[in-house]
């Protein structure tokens, strides 16, 4: 009598654990699905080189333009500044913090990387506007302070923590025996550090760079708050810009359901979608290479 | 291989008096004191945890790295006290070089391998550095069989391979004394033989201390021995001496085998 029910539990147990393993691929092929479905639609008023390439984004003028090339420029030169700034000051800290540091000291900086982490992205867009952008209005004399710099820099401490906690982790994976090999050869603190340890942790350097940019690539509100938002190609970090991600979150509430401009942001959607996607394939996939040695 | 070397009266290269060495509360050495002739193999064996790496870690001051030690004694090398704070551990290591148990080649290339040494030491650049590392591939016998694999990964190469190319390391920032611990123990026969070998042909220009648990190596290759035991050493002479006839019963009960 109790074998049948308890077989019927564990069958039971099983099915329901692989289901929950699936339902994420299922979310996934859903989501990818529709965002397709409504993105696609936007061929029908507009070619796909005229979306991706168009100098211009006026979706409420009639006729309607729909070129996001401003929003992707916008895009990847707000991630282009903020990586430039996170990705050598995060693998500094990581080795300070992995190399150097006194314990004390390693652990309180490992708290306040977490707390820095915790920040809502709200909350930083708002220190944004109110201590940033009039900052680097006066010292940079500028017109505006609402910036793709401002952006930058504000997704540069949201990029922070993942760089420095991913690439603590790989420097302190990498063995004991090459930093003892470097030392026994006479090599000093620093030139074992940056000839032979900075190369066992590389390939997790660098994935911890790009699990950076995906971060920075997807964020939204924080760079909303602080860029200014003109959809047009910028000249220079210091010109307001638009991002793929600002011009969904703020144009989608004002859409009409059905128009070109709805369907125009679904496919910026999946523009997105596909960028993010490459960046984090490559970040695992350097990840993994890593590990592999 | 123990014949007399002509050596036994030249001045020590290395020399420990009086060695005292606790990590924490746990005393590793005690009162240990030998001397190490120059172009000579030492061997040191004893049972595992009798304190053979910590007594090698010394010679080249590598227990700095590990916290909470605390050493008393004194350490010569060429006659000067290394644990004086004016001795530069940069250039001690240069010249009193290790090679570890695994061997542990860095994550890059053959040939960078053998040029790290000399590059951080600043002692060779451009096609000078070529040659010396053809130079220390070759005191190694691994140039005829590496030559076209320089840019290769050292990873790539074999335990044995591997091996040798640390020691190719130290002979290319022209090291005075290998220090090796336990050298074969990750190696089958075949390769142990052969990197007996290459010790016997290097003890011509280095002063070699090789630690190892396996008697019949330490009779094998070296010209002295030291034979160690909790902490101690609980005596140091000639090979042969010891292995013949030795003047402790606790090496005696050692080398028969009744205990370790
Ligand atoms: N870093 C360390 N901290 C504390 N104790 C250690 C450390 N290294 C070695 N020991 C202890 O010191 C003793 C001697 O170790 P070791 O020199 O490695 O022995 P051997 O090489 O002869 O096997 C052992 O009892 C070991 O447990
Ligand atoms: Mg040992």
């Amino acid at each position: 009598m109790k074998l049948p029910s308890r077989r019927l539990r564990e069958f039971l147990i099983e099915k329901l654990i692989f289901l929950s393993g699936i339902a994420s691929v299922v979310f996934v092929v859903l989501i990818f699905i529709f965002l397709l479905r409504e993105g696609v639609s936007v061929l029908k008023t507009t070619s796909l080189g005229s979306f991706l390439g168009g100098h211009f984004w006026y979706p409420i003028s009639t006729p309607a333009k729909l070129g996001i090339l401003p929003l992707i420029l916008g895009s990847l030169m707000v991630t282009a500044g903020a990586i430039a700034i996170a990705v050598p000051l995060g693998i500094a800290a990581a080795f300070y913090i992995a190399e150097v540091a006194p314990k004390r000291l390693r652990t309180v900086l490992k708290s306040c990387v977490e707390v820095l982490a915790a920040i809502p992205s709200v909350v930083l867009g708002f220190l944004g506007i109110t201590v940033l952008v009039p900052f680097l209005k006066s010292v940079f004399n500028l017109p505006t302070g609402l910036t793709a710099f401002s952006g930058s820099i504000m997704l540069a401490f949201m990029a922070l923590p993942t760089i420095i906690t991913i690439s603590e982790d790989a420097i302190n994976a990498v063995p004991r025996e090459y930093k003892e090999g470097a030392l026994a050869l006479g090599a000093t603190h620093w030139q074992t550090l940056f000839r032979v340890v900075i190369h066992g942790a590389l390939p997790g350097i660098i994935a911890a760079a790009m699990l950076g940019i995906g971060r920075v690539f997807g964020e939204t509100m924080a760079v909303m708050m602080v860029t200014g938002n003109a959809a047009v190609i910028p000249q220079s970090l210091f010109e307001p810009v638009r991002t793929l991600t600002a011009t969904i979150a703020a144009e989608m509430g004002e859409a009409a359901k059905g128009s070109a401009h709805y369907f125009a942001l679904f496919a910026v959607g999946i523009v997105l979608f596909v960028i993010s996607f490459a960046i984090n394939l490559t970040a695992d996939i350097l990840l993994n290479r890593g590990k592999k040695k | 291989m123990n014949e007399t070397t002509g050596l036994e009266h030249a001045a020590p290269v290395l020399e420990v008096r009086g060695l005292n060495l606790w990590y924490g509360d746990f005393q590793a050495l005690i009162d240990v004191s030998a001397s190490f002739r120059p172009r000579t193999i030492t061997a040191l064996i004893g049972s595992s945890g009798c304190g053979k790496s910590t007594l090698l870690r010394c010679l080249n001051r590598m227990n700095d790295l590990i916290d909470d030690v605390r050493i008393e004694g004194e350490i010569l090398y060429n006659g000067k006290n290394i644990r004086r704070r004016d001795c530069s551990l940069t250039v001690l290591r240069k010249s009193v070089g290790m090679v570890f148990q695994r061997p542990n080649p860095f994550p890059l290339s053959v040939y960078e391998n053998i040029a790290f040494g000399p590059r951080v030491h600043r002692m060779a650049s451009g096609t000078n550095l070529d040659a010396r590392v053809e130079e220390s591939l070759r005191a190694v016998n691994l140039w005829d069989e590496l030559k076209d694999r320089l840019r290769k990964s050292a990873l790539s190469l074999s335990l044995e391979q591997k091996q040798r190319l640390c020691i190719a390391r130290l002979v290319a920032v022209e090291a005075e004394v290998l220090l090796m611990d336990e050298p074969c123990s990750t190696l089958d026969p075949m390769a142990t033989m052969k990197v007996e070998e290459l010790m016997h042909r290097l003890k011509e220009r280095y002063t070699i201390v090789i630690v190892t648990h396996n008697m019949q190596q330490a009779a094998r290759v070296s010209e002295e021995t030291g034979f160690m035991l909790l902490g101690e050493l609980v005596e140091f002479g000639r090979t042969t001496d010891i292995f013949t006839r030795p003047a402790d019963k606790r090496t005696e009960d050692y080398i028969t085998g009744r205990f370790g």
